[in-house]
C-alpha cells in the first residue's frame, strides 16, 4: 500500500518574459488502487503537475511538497523517482535516434530492477506486452518513438507502464489523439496495470471519453493552476454536460 | 611520372584548406622537414582470396591533387601498395587491411591504391591502430558496374599524426560507399573526395569522429559532379569531449554544367558534450546547372537533448547511462553501416570509453 501526497505544490517556469507562477497550491492524496481524474481546460496547469512530479528540469518548485510513502520525492534524481515507484506516462513521448525500443526497455528494467533481466524470461515479458497492445513485433526494433504514430507512441507509453511495473502512475493526456479503438486497447492496458499491481493512478485529460474505458475513483477539476472542485465519477458527467466555463470564468 | 622536386607551397594556414589546421601539430608534414623513414607498413590481414592481388609496384597517379602533402607523397614514395580485385570477382567477406607498425621520429609517406574491375564486388577495410606519422595518398577506381564498401577505422594512438586523401573515381554504373571512423590520433587530416567518371555512377559517403581533450580531426570531403546522372550522398556525425576537443568537417560539393540530373545531399550532424570543444561544420553547394534531382545540405551542432534525457531517466535510466544511450544512438546510424559485428561492438565501445573519460575530465 502506497500513499502519493502532494501539499500546496507551488511550481513557476522560465519564459522569455521572466517568471511565470503556473501551480498556485496543488493538494492531492493518492492511494495504491485508486484512480484519480484530473479535468481542466488547456492551460490550466495539468501537465505542469505531471512533469514536476516527475522532476522535468524545466520547472521550478518554489513551495509545497510531494512525498511518497513519507519520502520527500522532490530531493530526488528524475531516476530516482522512477525506481521509487513513480512513472509518467507522457503526452508527446521523446524521440531518441538510434537507440531501438528493445534496447531501451531492457535498460530502463535494469534499472528499475537493480539487475539486468533474464534473457529467456524478458524476450517471452516483452513478447506478451506487445502482444497485448495489438503492437506489431518489429517494433522491437525500432528506434524509441521515431516515426512512431501518435497511437503507436501512446501503445508504447502503457507497454512501459505493465512492464516497469511502478507503484503510481501518471497518466498525460494518454487519449490525445487515440481513435476509438487505441482508445479502448490503451485503456485496457491501464487497467491490466492497475489490477496487477494495485496501481494508482493520476489521469490527466481533457475529455471524459477515456472514463467511459478507466473508472475514476475522483474527479478533480483543475483550473488557473489548483483544484477547484472535487467529487466522485458524477462530476466527470457534470463537466461533460457543461464543460469548463463555470471554472474559467471564476 | 616527373616529380618537382622544388617549389612546394608550404601553407601557412592563411589558405581556405588550411585555415583550421594546427599546422605546428604536424611533425613536418606539410613543410618538408619531417625526416622520412623508409617504411612500408600496410599489410593485408589473413590470406588473400582468388582474384585479389596485394603487390607493391609503380603507379601513376589516378588523379590530380592540390593538396601540398599528397604532392610531397608522391615526389617521396617509391612505390604503390596496390591491392586489385579481378573483374567479376564477388567477395562475400571483407578484405583487411592495416597498419599496425610506425613511428612518432620519423613520417611514412604511404601511396595506396584499390582497385576494382569491372562488376567486382567487396569490402575493404583498413585498420590503423599505431603509434605514427604518416601521410597517405590512397586512391580508388571503381570499375564500371562495381560495388565497394571502403571502411577506414582511425584508430590510432594518442600521438599519431595521420594526414590523407581518400579518393575515389567512380565510373559508369560503379557503387562506391565509404565509412570512415576517426577516434584516435593526436591529428588527423582525411580528404574523402570523389569523382564521378560517367553516368549511373553513385557515392555514399559516411563518416563519424569523436574527438577528446587536444584532439584535433578533419575531414574535408569534396564531391565533384562533372558527369550527368551520378549520386551522391554525404553523411558524417561527431561528437566533441573536453577542453580543446576540435573538429572540422568541410563538405564541398561540386555540380558542374556537364551534371544534369544529378542527386546530391550532405549532412553533418555534431554533439558537444562538453564546454571548451569547437566543432566547425561548413557544407559548400555549387550548382552550375539546374538541371538536377535534388541538391540539398543541413549542418547542425548542438548539446545533449535535455529532452531526450529526461524521457530516458524517467524510466529509471541513471543520467551517466541515458547519456551513453544518446551518443551510441547517435552513431549507430552509422556505425551499424560497417556490417561487421565485431568491428561495431568495438567502436561503439571505443566511444563509451571516450564518454567515459571525458566525463572524468568533466
Amino acid at each position: 500500500m502506497s500513499t502519493l501526497e502532494i501539499r500546496n505544490l507551488q511550481v513557476s517556469v522560465d519564459t522569455d518574459n521572466g517568471t511565470v507562477e503556473i501551480l498556485k497550491g496543488v493538494d492531492l492524496t493518492i492511494k495504491s488502487g485508486e484512480t484519480h481524474a484530473i479535468m481542466g481546460p488547456n492551460g490550466s496547469g495539468k501537465s505542469t503537475l505531471a512533469y514536476s512530479i516527475a522532476g522535468h528540469p524545466k520547472y521550478t518548485i518554489t513551495g509545497g511538497s510531494v512525498t511518497l510513502d513519507g519520502i520527500d520525492v522532490l530531493e530526488m534524481t528524475v531516476d530516482e523517482r522512477a525506481k521509487a515507484g513513480l512513472f509518467l506516462a507522457m503526452q508527446y513521448p521523446v524521440e531518441v535516434p538510434g537507440v531501438s525500443v528493445s534496447n531501451f526497455l531492457r535498460t530502463a528494467a535494469t534499472a528499475l530492477r537493480g539487475e539486468a533481466p533474464k534473457l529467456r524470461t524478458w524476450v517471452g515479458e516483452v513478447k506478451d506486452a506487445m502482444e497485448a497492445l495489438n503492437m506489431d513485433p518489429s517494433f522491437a526494433t525500432r528506434n524509441v518513438n521515431e516515426g512512431f504514430s501518435g497511437g503507436e507512441k501512446k501503445r508504447h507509453e502503457i507497454m512501459q507502464l505493465e512492464l516497469l511495473k511502478p507503484k503510481m502512475a501518471i497518466l498525460d493526456e494518454t487519449d490525445s489523439g487515440l481513435d476509438v479503438d487505441a482508445l479502448r486497447i490503451v485503456s485496457e492496458g491501464v487497467n491490466r496495470a492497475k489490477a496487477a499491481n494495485n496501481l494508482g493512478v493520476i489521469l490527466i485529460t481533457h475529455y471524459t471519453r477515456i472514463l467511459r474505458y478507466i473508472q475514476p475513483d475522483f474527479v478533480h477539476v483543475f483550473a488557473n493552476g489548483r483544484v477547484v472542485e472535487q467529487g466522485g465519477p458524477e462530476l466527470a458527467e457534470k463537466l461533460e454536460a457543461n464543460g469548463y466555463a463555470d471554472y474559467v470564468s471564476k | 611520372m616527373s616529380v618537382l622536386t622544388t617549389n612546394y607551397l608550404t601553407p601557412t594556414g592563411r589558405e581556405e584548406a588550411w585555415r583550421f589546421t594546427p599546422l605546428k601539430r604536424l611533425r613536418g608534414l606539410h613543410d618538408g622537414l619531417a625526416i622520412q623513414s623508409d617504411r612500408e607498413t600496410l599489410i593485408t590481414k589473413g590470406a588473400l582470396p582468388s582474384g585479389v592481388s596485394f603487390v607493391r609496384e609503380n603507379l601513376e597517379p589516378l588523379a590530380s591533387s592540390d593538396d601540398v602533402i599528397i604532392e610531397r607523397v608522391r615526389g617521396a614514395a617509391t612505390s604503390v601498395a596496390h591491392l586489385a580485385i579481378a573483374a567479376n570477382t564477388e567477395l562475400a567477406e571483407p578484405i583487411f587491411l592495416g597498419r599496425s607498425a610506425g613511428a612518432l621520429d620519423t613520417a611514412e609517406f604511404s601511396r595506396v591504391r584499390i582497385t576494382l574491375g569491372t562488376h567486382a564486388v567487396a569490402t575493404v577495410i583498413v585498420e590503423n591502430t599505431t603509434d605514427t606519422v604518416l601521410a597517405e595518398d590512397l586512391e580508388i577506381y571503381c570499375a564500371p558496374g562495381s560495388n565497394l564498401k571502403f571502411v577506414t577505422l582511425q584508430e590510432f594512438e594518442s600521438k599519431s599524426v595521420y594526414t590523407a586523401r581518400h579518393h575515389a573515381v567512380v565510373d559508369k554504373d560503379a557503387t562506391f560507399k565509404s565509412i570512415t571512423v576517426t577516434v584516435g590520433g593526436d591529428v588527423v587530416r582525411i580528404l574523402p573526395t570523389v569523382e564521378f567518371k560517367a553516368p549511373g555512377a553513385s557515392a555514399d559517403l559516411l563518416g563519424v569522429y569523436f574527438a577528446t581533450a587536444g584532439q584535433f580531426f578533419e575531414h574535408r570531403m569534396h564531391v565533384d559532379h562533372a558527369v550527368p546522372h551520378a549520386k551522391s550522398n554525404v553523411n558524417y556525425k561527431g561528437a566533441l569531449a573536453g577542453k580543446d576537443a576540435h573538429t572540422v568537417w568541410i563538405g564541398d560539393v561540386l555540380i558542374r554544367a556537364a551534371a544534369e540530373g544529378t542527386d546530391t545531399y550532405e549532412l553533418n550532424r555534431n554533439l558537444l558534450l562538453s564546454d571548451g570543444a569547437r566543432a566547425d561544420s561548413v557544407p559548400n553547394l555549387e550548382i552550375e546547372t539546374g538541371e538536377i534531382i535534388g541538391a540539398g545540405h543541413a549542418s547542425t551542432t548542438g548539446r545533449f537533448d535535455d529532452e531526450q534525457l529526461f524521457y530516458l531517466m524517467s524510466r529509471g535510466i541513471a543520467m551517466a547511462d541515458a547519456r551513453r544511450l544518446v551518443v551510441r544512438g547517435f552513431f549507430n546510424e552509422i556505425v551499424s553501416e560497417i556490417g561487421n559485428e565485431e568491428i561495431q561492438t568495438r567502436i561503439m565501445d571505443r566511444i563509451d570509453t571516450e564518454l567515459e573519460k571525458a566525463a572524468h575530465h568533466g
